[in-house]
């Protein structure tokens, strides 16, 4: 029987794109400047609908790029308005150079974003390699594994973006959750307002009487320190995105953090995974537990900032980690995912680090399954008895 | 197998067919019965005409089961031409069930299909439509043969949501929605298997 | 090494944002090599001098030109050039040192 947990809770059954264009809606940003990109296009077209319909006071953009949409952004963000967009894969790319500029001058937009791979080959399918590319622009990352945590991530990007003033995009896997109808449970908009607050910029560009530039040029002399402020505020987001969670968790009773343990308490064996694959891989787990294998798995959720150090510590006592990334690097080095989580590990484990394989999976969509993740449970529980690694980066349901 | 007692559905129809409308009408229809689901189509590069599949999962229990369906309980063909092109049976599962929109047997449609006649259940769902709605629009008359079939499903509260959801897309067009119900009850009726024909004749 | 008297990380405003006016705390004027050198008795008051000059570096007093701010002047001799020739109110002198 399908249960709310909250009693204002609302059950409906939504794409992850019409659920993000309704969390959009909740959150009635000042301004919205996007252009269409499959698999995304749906959430600022519903949005776009919402606003022609009056049921949101957004003033929104249709633009001529993404470029745009993000430099227009960039422009809004600054004059002080609450700003969102939408995009995916070819989109974020082409707003890369932008991205380095909204998170520079601190500007805390937020994007709804659906995570799709890069050409060539054209593929509209779901992977991760489009934010991946952007892990560096000094945005925060969340990732989520269905349209309920999209819902949720959403509502929680706008406080955790705007308390540190920096840019956030919040993530659904293409097509797999973006396009799928699934059970989520809305919150009613007074309580989205509640929670999310009115948006108080410190400088609103806006504010004539207190007139300054933004982006002037920086060189040898000051490049470096108004750097280091963004890096320094990455590491203050991450206390900032538990307190959020925290505070999340006490109005709408669902819980959230930098990851999700899934029977970890007395794990030996683990997957490390990102977004929509976590859900088939929970269901694995179950199986392969009712085996008597201790295997668990950790979902990431926030991916910038990284929570190297905590992570380090839910896997030092592990005998041996998969990681397995919806992503390569092309550098002839394992894909992100793995490295971030090995040199976590590098960095802090005290004594034995377990023993650590990647493992790249579905690419532009490509299906992954029980039985492959029951596989890769099978490899680790080879690897805890002593079996060597001899490829450390290995593809699944690859031909 | 994830979890013996949670549905899969596969449907299988042309593009334009409203494959995927009706994985989400059901959808939407299971769920204000008090079920967990999801629906998702197939993406790629269909055109109308082409062959498409769309499916659903329907569970008791949160589903968190985000790769694709290749074992599913019950097939859904909304395209009798369907069957000469495309392997609609493929990965079926043991007590799975195949429906089909046609004016044959169950028993000539297992023969075509190649499984015993127990699995198939066939109603001539476009003859419905034509009825009720006056298009060869098969799939709302399907959904309602498939909520036949699945059995431990509560057809007033289908009809109850699918009226719903139609009276806010079709506000203007009284008609569409009485006869899209109509052709939803209608199928639910007369959806037949060779085991019901049999047990009439005797 | 020459010490370093600029602002630490800590100090400085988030966002690469930069406060209006401070060119005005920034004396450019001992860049010149050669300054403009106004006579009053001949300006005609058109103005030119003050919308061509790039360093807001002529004094306007009661909406007239009174003189030129030779702490921000860096000399390029804009105002001399675009001065009316038949006028000729500015003119360029070296710069003595």
């Amino acid at each position: 029987m399908v249960q709310t947990t909250t009693k204002n809770g609302i059950i409906v059954a939504k794409t992850g794109n019409e659920i993000m264009a309704e969390a959009m809606r909740q959150i009635a940003p000042d301004v919205v400047a996007a252009y269409p990109i499959t698999p995304a296009t749906e959430i600022v077209q519903i949005f776009s609908q919402f606003v022609a319909d009056g049921l949101v006071p957004t003033e929104f953009v249709a633009v001529e790029s993404e470029h745009s949409a993000m430099s227009a952004c960039i422009g809004s963000s600054a004059a002080g308005a609450r700003t969102m967009t939408g995009t995916s894969s070819q989109g974020l790319a082409l707003m890369h150079e932008m991205l380095y500029i909204a998170a520079g001058l601190r500007l805390p937009i937020v994007v709804a974003l659906v995570n799709r791979a890069l050409s060539s080959p054209i593929n509209i399918h779901g992977d991760h390699s489009d934010t991946m590319g952007s892990r560096d622009a000094g945005w925060i990352q969340i990732y989520s594994e269905n349209s309920q945590e999209a819902y949720d991530n959403l509502i929680q990007a706008i406080r955790i973006a705007e308390k540190a003033k920096i840019p956030a995009m919040v993530t659904t896997d293409g097509f797999i959750i973006s396009h799928c109808m699934e059970v989520v449970e809305k919150i009613p908009d007074e309580d989205v307002k509640k929670f999310i607050g009115e948006y108080k910029p410190e400088r609103p560009l806006l504010d004539y009487k207190k007139p300054f530039s933004v982006g002037a040029i920086d060189l040898q002399d000051y490049y470096f320190e108004h750097r280091y402020q963004l890096i320094d505020a990455m590491e203050k987001a991450k206390p900032i995105v538990l307190e959020v969670a925290e505070d999340f968790k006490k109005e709408f009773n669902r819980e959230y953090g930098f990851y999700e343990k899934y029977k970890m308490d007395d794990a030996d064996i683990a997957i490390v995974v990102i977004g929509s694959a976590a859900g088939t891989a929970k269901v694995a787990v179950d199986d392969i537990r009712k085996k008597g294998v201790k295997a668990g798995l950790i979902k990431l959720r926030v991916f910038r900032p990284f929570p190297h150090k905590e992570l380090a510590q839910e896997l030092s006592n592990l005998k041996a980690v998969a990681v397995l990334d919806r992503c390569d690097s092309n550098s002839g080095a394992p894909a992100p995912l793995y490295l971030e989580v090995t040199s976590a590990l590098y960095t802090h484990c005290k004594s034995e680090c377990p023993k650590v394989i990647n493992y790249v999976y579905g690419l532009g969509g490509r299906d992954i399954d029980l039985h492959h993740i029951a596989y890769v449970y099978d490899m680790l529980g080879k690897i805890k008895t002593g079996t060597q690694i001899k490829k450390v980066v290995n593809y699944v349901n690859l031909r | 197998m994830a979890n013996d007692r949670m549905i899969e559905i596969r449907w299988h129809g042309r593009g334009g067919q409203g494959a995927k409308t009706a994985a989400l009408l059901f959808a939407e229809a299971v769920l204000s019965t008090g079920k967990y689901v999801q629906a998702f189509p197939e993406y790629g590069p269909e055109r109308m005409g082409a062959p498409v599949q769309s499916f659903n999962r329907i569970s008791e229990q949160p589903i968190t089961l985000h790769c694709a369906i290749t074992e599913p309980s019950f097939v859904v063909v909304l395209d009798p031409t369907l069957m000469d092109s495309v392997p609609v049976v493929e990965g079926l599962r043991k007590d799975g069930k195949v429906i089909v929109n046609t004016q044959f047997s169950a028993k000539e449609i297992a023969a075509k299909l190649k499984v015993s006649s127990d699995k198939v259940f066939v109603v001539n769902a476009s003859k419905i439509a034509m009825d009720t709605i006056g298009l060869n629009i098969p799939n709302t008359p399907m959904l309602g043969a498939l909520v036949k079939v699945i059995g431990d499903l509560d057809i007033e509260g289908v009809l109850k949501d699918t009226r719903h959801k139609l009276e806010q897309k079709f506000r203007h067009k009284p008609q569409v929605i009485d006869g899209n119900l109509e052709s939803i009850k209608r199928a639910y009726n007369e959806v037949q298997s060779e085991q019901a024909v049999a047990a009439k004749n005797a | 090494m020459v010490k370093d008297h600029k602002m630490g990380w800590k100090d400085l405003p988030e966002g690469d944002r930069l406060e209006a006016g401070t060119a005005a705390n920034f004396k450019t004027g001992d860049w010149r090599s050669e300054k403009p050198v106004w006579n009053k008795d001949k300006c005609i008051q058109c103005m030119i001098c003050w919308i061509d000059c790039p360093d807001s570096a002529i004094i306007i007093k009661d909406g007239k030109v009174a003189g030129i701010d030779y702490d921000h002047c860096k000399g390029c001799g804009i105002c001399a050039k675009e001065c009316p020739p038949k006028v000729r109110a500015i003119t360029m002198e070296k710069e003595k040192k």
